[in-house]
């Protein structure tokens, strides 16, 4: 915190010691001081402590009976045991749960952006009778956690036939997203309405302009919001838990809770079976991880 | 002239979320309170009983113990979650690296609470954990974590701040960026220290960013079931039963429909009270610019 602060300080006097304001601001070397060194020293034990429990997974998940049970700890498997992979897959069907998951999210994701953003127009753009208190119903329903509504969502449910189907969780998602609305049109009031007032003006309907300019001019907010979505829907839990029954419909977090009650001794099949289902994650993430944290960050504190 | 028409494309276009509403919010918040009023097994006929499972709640030890639980757990994750999100936003908010260092903390943020919670039952265990291992080496017998009535809330507050500590993060980063330089350029001027700068303009600005975090955090640490129920199920001896797997519990397992209705209620009232309390005393520290 300190050396933070005084670095800023540093910063902050770069101009004026240099006055050029204009050029390219120039780098002071900097001093290493004994704040910044403990500093890093502190940052790189605390990513150690974020990153180690995926990395003991995969060691664990590559190593036999007599290895992972081994004290003092070996950290790299020896011989690496791939089998436990094959292992696992025959023993669950991790590739179904991941076809189950990756469908449901993708159809999730899209619907909901749809109509999210179709909503989030109207209420931003267009005055209609009843916009005020139907917004508002929005804003109170955002309030209330899903948690609290779950015995009677699944009555709902039931009335619609839709137990242990994948309409159970793709339709309440795709179609109900109190956040999603909100959080889209906080971005379409920020368009100022001159760059609608063309096209309206050539006599083109709201949906045309809601295609063909306003979606374009609040992409950023939609990949955002998207990413957001996506995640959530991915790793939802309760809600499959509650409505799935069939193995063959169940999603990854659903499919690695039930292996997990049946190999729960079995620690190297269980690891392997959580390596299958973090480690796709982990290189979505590493590889797009400006885009997922800016979007889940943006989402976040807009709301 | 097109206004007539607009407002039919307006309520048209709302369509979509506002039957999603209706069906999947609506409807079923208004069926909570009406099953919290009524004995009902989830088949047979629904009859009504007045407020008696809510009194029913607040006479089991069941709720008791998961209200204490659920208590005990946000005391232990949210102050803790939001300080060291805090810490850690400042530490890294200046820093070379950056990029680097916020990719590690946040990765767990990515991860579904399922591996979250198999990898952790793992490096938790008793007997074979790496977790007691490296105490071992320097000397300390850890405790049982898991199944240890004593240790149970704490091991899974403890993941739980491990969890989400880069989403914390994350929005505390977005937070001191939004604060203008002008303000730290005044106070080199008047020749303040940093840790006054720290305390008169940076916590006082960063404020609204943390009246929104502890907001979330207490939202969501009072929801506090997926951890417990894939680590522990609720044990040993309901010492990580919590509200929301007290709700799951009565209605899904028992077919109690009316006292999980109940519970649902109360947890919905408390979060609404907690959220109203914390907006009111918002005024006293929460800062807005202007």
């Amino acid at each position: 915190m300190k050396a933070d602060a005084s670095r800023q300080i540093g910063h902050q006097h770069m101009p004026s010691e240099h006055g050029q304001p204009h050029g390219r601001p120039i780098r002071k070397k900097r001093a290493w001081h004994l704040g910044t060194v403990l500093l890093h020293l502190a940052l790189i034990l605390g990513s150690v402590v974020m990153v180690f429990p995926f990395l003991w997974t995969i060691s664990s998940s590559l190593k036999d009976i007599s290895q992972i049970f081994m004290m003092p700890p070996s950290w790299v498997p020896d011989p690496f045991v791939w089998s436990n992979y094959v292992d696992t897959l025959r023993a669950m069907p991790f590739d179904v749960a991941y076809f189950n998951s990756f469908y449901i999210s993708i159809v999730v994701v899209v619907a909901s952006l749809l109509t999210c953003s179709l909503a989030a127009y109207a209420f931003a753009k267009i005055k209609f009778p009843g916009a005020g208190i139907v917004f508002i119903l929005f804003l109170s329903m955002m309030m209330i956690p899903k948690q609290v509504t779950i015995v009677s969502l699944y009555v709902v449910i039931q009335k619609l036939g839709w137990v242990d189907s994948h309409l159970s969780i793709i339709m309440p998602a795709a179609f109900f997203n109190a956040f999603g609305v909100f959080l889209l049109r906080q971005f379409m009031m920020g368009i100022p309405r001159d760059l609608e007032e063309a096209s309206i003006m050539d006599g083109a309907n709201p949906l045309r302009i809601y295609w063909n300019v306003m979606l374009p001019l609040v992409r950023s907010a939609l990949v955002a919001f998207g990413i957001f979505a996506f995640k959530d829907i991915w790793n939802q839990f309760l809600d499959p838990l509650i409505f799935l029954s069939t193995p063959e419909r169940f999603t990854v977090p659903l499919m690695l809770n039930m292996f997990k009650g049946l190999y729960v001794a079995d620690w190297a099949l269980m690891m392997a079976g959580t390596a299958i289902s973090v480690i796709p994650v982990l290189i979505v993430y590493v590889i797009a991880q400006r885009h997922i944290i800016e979007g889940i960050a943006l989402t976040g504190i807009k709301g | 002239m097109h206004d007539r028409k607009r407002k039919w494309w307006g309520m048209l276009f709302i369509l979509p979320q506002l039957i999603g509403l209706i069906v999947f919010a609506l409807i079923p918040l208004v069926l909570t309170f009406v099953i919290s009023m009524s004995e009902w097994d989830g088949f047979g006929t629904m009859e009504f009983v007045g407020f008696a499972n809510f009194l029913e709640q607040f006479l089991d030890p069941d709720f008791k113990k998961a209200m204490v639980n659920t208590l005990y757990y946000s005391l232990l994750t949210i102050p803790s979650g939001i300080v060291l999100g805090l810490l850690l936003a400042l530490a890294i908010h200046n820093i070379r690296g950056k990029t680097l260092y916020r990719l590690f903390f946040f990765m767990p943020v990515v991860t579904s609470s399922v591996s979250i919670g198999v990898i952790w039952i793992w490096l938790l265990n008793g007997d074979f954990g790496i977790i007691n291992q490296l105490l071992g080496i320097v000397g300390i017998t850890g405790p049982k974590w898991l199944t240890d009535t004593q240790w149970v809330i704490p091991s899974i507050a403890m993941l739980s701040i491990w969890w989400g500590l880069g989403f914390n993060m994350v929005i505390f980063l977005a937070g001191l960026q939004g604060i203008s330089q002008t303000y730290y350029e005044a106070a080199v001027i008047d020749g303040a220290s940093a840790f006054r700068k720290f305390w008169h303009i940076t916590l006082p600005l960063l404020s609204p960013t943390t009246f929104f975090a502890t907001i979330m955090a207490t939202i969501s640490s009072f929801q506090v079931f997926d951890q417990a129920f894939v680590m522990t199920s609720g044990g040993p001896a309901k010492a990580s039963y919590t509200l929301v797997y007290h709700i799951f519990n009565r209605g899904f397992v028992e077919s109690n429909m009316g006292a999980s209705a109940a519970a649902a209620t109360i947890l919905f009232l408390m979060i609404l009270v907690l959220t109203l309390i914390q907006f009111k005393f918002s005024r006293r520290w929460v800062h807005y610019e202007g």
